[in-house]
């Protein structure tokens, strides 16, 4: 119980910190490195609440290749940072206030209706319980069509990545394969008829 | 540990990724790094709430939702990341207020 509260308190800690850095850093890299931090400190959480699927997940997929793609674009775009930043503490006192009163109100209305006298803690799984193939018992019968369509969600997004981003240089020079197979004799040969020169 | 206590860090990190939108203002990627962290803080309430639910039978589908969120999340930070990608090409900044070329 107690291990329970020490391992919630330093992940919730890490957390915060890692988010306020997110929105604090001035360059955007260290940005993108706190926000990685941010989602192994909040995987860690997501285990220590029973959904080890989702915790691993979150690590392969947003740490693995989501953070990644930022990095990429964050090192391939050349930014001025301080121009960027030029608003930064005009907003602050605006930005710290509203989120200081949203907070406030979130956390009055959670610790009188979702406290421990409200929600009991749930029993203990049995100790052959699988968090991976509950997922996946439930996934593939009532959530298929979700499923199928979240598939097909993702290609959409890979076409739609590819086709903003694919451009065609002006000075590069290519191949043009259905030209190259079209091409006819003609094209290529031209047949000279001449005399035969004279014997010297 | 009670259900308030993960609902409470979901919410101080739902604030955060909204005070961070206020105050990156200019900055497209830390704009979609708070939307990034906002995703996350909701993911953390589903996740909190599915394991506090008393109906067994029921006790994944918040998981599932999760899931969800998180391939429609990957898609948009795809998306959104080659949308910035065109832009900066095409303008050289990524700054929002100078997407200002459709105001008449």
């Amino acid at each position: 119980m107690a291990f329970e509260k020490i391992i919630f308190y330093l992940f919730s800690a890490i957390l915060v910190l890692a988010a306020l850095r997110v929105i604090t850093a001035r360059n955007p890299v260290h940005s993108a490195l706190f926000l990685v931090l941010a989602f192994f400190s909040s995987a860690a959480i997501w285990v220590l609440l029973e959904a080890e699927f989702l915790g691993i997940v979150l690590v392969l997929v947003y740490v693995g290749a989501v953070m990644v793609l930022f990095l990429f674009v964050v090192m391939m775009l050349n930014i001025n940072i301080a121009q960027l930043r030029a608003g930064f503490i005009r907003y602050l006192p605006l930005g710290a206030a509203i989120g200081l009163v949203v907070v406030a109100e979130m956390a009055i209305v959670m610790i009188r209706n979702f406290g421990l006298d409200k929600v009991a803690r749930p029993a203990a799984k049995a100790a052959d319980y699988n968090n991976t193939e509950a997922i996946g018992r439930v996934l593939y019968t009532k959530y298929l069509y979700a499923f199928e369509i979240a598939a097909v969600i993702l290609l959409v997004a890979i076409i739609a990545a590819i086709a903003l981003t694919m451009r065609r240089r002006k000075d590069t020079k290519h191949q043009n394969p259905s030209e190259q197979v079209r091409v006819r004799k003609q094209d290529r040969l031209r047949v000279v008829k001449m005399d035969a020169e004279k014997k010297q | 540990m009670a259900l308030s206590d993960f609902l409470i860090v979901g919410a101080i990190l739902f604030c955060l990724s909204l005070a961070g939108i206020f105050l990156n203002r200019k900055n497209v990627l830390i704009l979609l790094m708070s939307i990034e962290l906002m995703l996350l803080a909701v993911n953390m309430n589903f996740i909190a709430f599915s394991h506090y639910m008393k109906d067994a039978a029921a006790q994944v589908d918040g998981q599932i939702f999760v899931f969800f969120i998180l391939t429609v999340a990957a898609a948009e930070a795809a998306i959104g990341l080659a949308i910035l990608v065109v832009m900066y090409r095409n303008r050289n900044t990524i700054d929002v207020e100078d997407m200002d070329t459709m105001k008449g």
